[in-house]
């Protein structure tokens, strides 16, 4: 009775505030205060398996040491080179395939039950058995390769040119099912009509793929393209069972680097100014692509 | 009722039990320690339990286990490059006066495993482990093919010398690149399965075996740290082209990435006539000698001096442990000579000089005399507090020249030195 009484006073504000409370104190003390923590670390010379060891100011050398550093800017072009190249294949495959299936065929449920199945497994369990299918005496790739051309035996994860594209594929393979998945919905979302309007102006289905279909997905291919953009950014597991960023570092993303300057070097307070910079660096760009993709939605 | 009664009493019995925790890598010899630690429960009534990690994640585990101060471990069984860290940051507990109270002499084992694995400052007679499994990176080789009379006396017309256990690095690539690509018994066979590994520390303990072999120094005995000219030698440099010249023209296809199983599974499925590898793992080795595979064992080649690679580890008390004194009571077990004997009997690699001066020792296995010729040359990476900051420039910087072919022999060993330089600047060293 008493308990009803109390929260028949509270104001519409007081409720709102109940029910969001909990996940606004989770993502202070999961999100906000370690960010800020980092920050702050990211000025010091700490290093956090020196135990008793004070960390002292520093102001900005740590910013200057990592912009400064050769390997980090290598670490970086390996990165966008792997962002680049997994977002245009998942785009051009993607869109393909859920054009494809947005047809109505025989089999087309069990198609695309098939195709997503990649994308329900675990990275690194993905990682480990391309290492197998990769192996240039008993695994597949190989030899479906050579079976339409015979390029001998190559290895594509011991090899600094091919092993970029290693990790492409199998990120390709994995992720592809999802930006299919989001044009897949983003298909069957327009409207017959156009379609009908668009044959009685006897437009080609060429036209009507340029002026209707791909107007109508593209926010949605753009969307798949932002969750696969940021998640290929902080790639790491795949790629740590499948090269652990080698040979030499052909492979290294920045998020490995960062993990082993962290958590292997216990270079607490220069990580933390490079996680500040990638951080940065993945803000600004998903703010400019999502002011971007609101123009292009609002069109 | 009276179920519930008993279990509960079960319960309350287990867990007033005494018992403590072990931590160590996942391999053979773990399962050796496993066996023989039952008979300590049998006589002291402590229970103890084993923590086996695998490999590639031993050193991130147990390193972040002590760097949180943790308690799960009340023994450690860590690598002989983390006792610095465990010495200079409190994580190992300073066994000196444990061992003077139970007349544990460091002189009743090996010297050459005190240094290593026992003491900080290297050298001193401060001792954080008693030596526990004693290592060092070696070659098994298909003795079954080189016993074979049609490839002894092609090899001996090739190369005009027999072919056999190879005296210097130089007949070792002969004796490799003679098997690389040979069909035997209808099956294509490869020259040697050496250490690639990228992640953790593969190619580094790979590479030293080759660059001790050719009288490498880290730093100016004379001035430490100082390694220009020494880490960057002539001869270092030779040693590592040597090894790219191995791993192009020797290691089996795709073993770009290969470290300890890796190694163990190319010689096993009979692609590799040698493989290189830890002792640890030979008494496994020997034993699976079946469908007329016979291996043989021997230590590190010489080439400018002799010397190998240094595996192995010391056992120690982890400080934040809560049961140190149940702890100790095993190391007092462990370091008996009856038990050391016992240990090496069930494949573990005993430090102890009773075991490793008995006249029946390099006759008791057939990589005994190997390891004891192994243990007197032995040399180590930097068992610095830092040691893991120097260790992963080295893994980058040689996988990038052998593996990936990219640069110079020079231009990598200059690279790491650089990348040292900074980290010992930062540890105040320099």
């Amino acid at each position: 009775m008493s308990v009803k009484k109390k929260f028949k006073g509270l104001s519409d504000k007081a409720v709102a505030w109940l029910f969001i409370g909990p996940s606004v104190f989770l993502l202070l003390a999961i999100n906000i205060y370690p960010l800020i923590y980092a920050i702050r670390m990211s000025f010091t010379n700490f290093y956090a398996n020196k135990i008793g060891r004070e960390p002292q100011f520093v102001g900005l050398k740590n910013y200057i040491k990592v912009l400064n550093k050769e390997a980090i800017w290598e670490k970086m072009q390996v990165t966008a080179n792997f962002m680049f190249w997994t977002l245009l294949l998942q785009a051009v495959i993607g869109l393909g395939l859920a054009l494809l299936l947005n047809r109505k065929f025989k089999g087309n449920e069990l198609l695309t039950t098939l195709i997503v199945l990649p994308m329900m497994l675990s990275p690194a369990v993905v990682g480990v058995f391309w290492t197998y299918l990769y192996n240039p005496q008993v695994g597949l790739f190989n030899y479906v390769v050579n079976f339409f051309y015979d390029f001998g035996s190559f290895d594509m994860i011991g090899s600094s040119e091919l092993a970029p594209w290693s990790i492409v594929i199998v990120d390709t393979w994995m992720w592809t099912p999802f930006t299919m998945l989001i044009c897949l919905a983003g298909l069957r979302s327009v409207p017959n009509y156009l379609y009908e309007a668009a044959e009685v102006d006897r437009a080609s289905k060429w036209q009507q793929f340029i002026y209707i279909t791909l107007p109508s997905v593209l926010p949605f291919l753009l969307l798949a393209l932002l969750f696969r953009g940021i998640e290929n950014f902080k790639m790491f597991d795949m790629v740590v069972e499948l090269t652990s960023g080698g040979p030499g570092s052909a492979t290294e993303l920045a998020s490995i680097n960062l993990k082993r300057e962290a958590f292997e070097k216990w270079k607490t307070g220069y990580s933390s100014a490079f996680a500040v910079i990638l951080f940065v660096t993945i803000f600004g760009f998903g703010n400019v692509y999502v002011k971007v993709m609101n123009k292009i939605k609002e069109r | 009722m009276i179920l519930l009664f008993v279990s509960l009493f079960a319960f309350s019995a287990n867990s007033n039990a005494k018992s403590i925790t072990l931590g160590w890598a996942a391999w053979d010899p773990a399962n050796a320690l496993q066996e023989l630690t039952k008979e300590f429960t049998a006589e002291t009534g402590i229970d103890v339990n084993f923590e086996f990690v695998p490999w590639p994640n031993f050193a991130d585990r147990m390193l972040n286990e002590l760097n949180n101060k943790g308690k799960t471990f009340d023994l450690l069984i860590g690598d002989s490059q983390w006792i610095g860290a465990g010495a200079v940051y409190g994580h190992y507990v300073k066994l000196n006066d444990f061992f003077d109270k139970e007349g544990i002499s460091m002189n009743d084992f090996s010297p050459a495993t005190v240094y290593a694995y026992s003491t900080w400052p290297k050298g001193s007679e401060n001792y954080y482990a008693l030596p526990a499994m004693g290592d060092a990176l070696a070659w098994a080789y298909r003795k079954d093919w080189f016993d074979r009379p049609e490839l002894k006396s092609e090899f001996k017309k090739k190369h005009g010398y027999d072919l056999g256990v190879p005296a210097s690095w130089d007949q070792l690539y002969d004796m490799c690149t003679f098997f690389q690509g040979r069909e035997i018994d209808g099956q294509k066979r490869y020259g040697a399965a050496i250490n690639t590994e990228r992640g953790s520390e593969g190619i580094t303990m790979g590479v030293t075996a080759a660059m001790y072999a050719w009288g490498m120094e880290y730093e100016n005995p004379n001035k430490p740290y100082d390694m220009e000219g020494y880490f960057n030698s002539p001869q270092a440099v030779e040693a590592v082209e040597f090894y790219r010249k191995l791993y192009e023209g020797c290691a089996p296809p795709g073993h770009s990435d290969a470290y300890m199983v890796a190694n163990l599974d190319a010689y096993k499925s009979g692609q590799v006539a040698f493989q290189m590898n830890w002792y640890a793992f030979w008494p496994g080795v020997s034993k699976e000698d079946s469908d007329g595979r016979v291996s043989g064992f021997f230590a590190n080649p010489k080439q400018n001096v002799a010397a190998a690679t240094l595996g192995g580890q010391g056992i120690s008390v982890v400080k934040y442990s809560d049961k140190q004194d149940l702890a100790l009571e095993y190391i007092k077990w462990f370091a008996r000579p009856d038990v050391q004997q016992k240990w090496w009997d069930l494949g573990g690699y005993s430090c102890h000089n009773d075991v490793l001066n008995s006249p029946s020792f390099p006759t008791s296995t057939v990589y005994a005399q190997g390891f004891l010729d192994s243990m007197g040359i032995v040399k180590d990476f930097w068992q610095e507090p830092t040691f893991v900051e120097l260790m992963l420039p080295m893994q980058e910087a040689i996988h990038d020249y052998v593996v990936n072919g990219k640069g110079t022999a020079k231009g990598a060993l200059d690279k790491i030195i650089e990348e040292w330089v900074e980290v010992f600047e930062a540890d105040g060293k320099l």
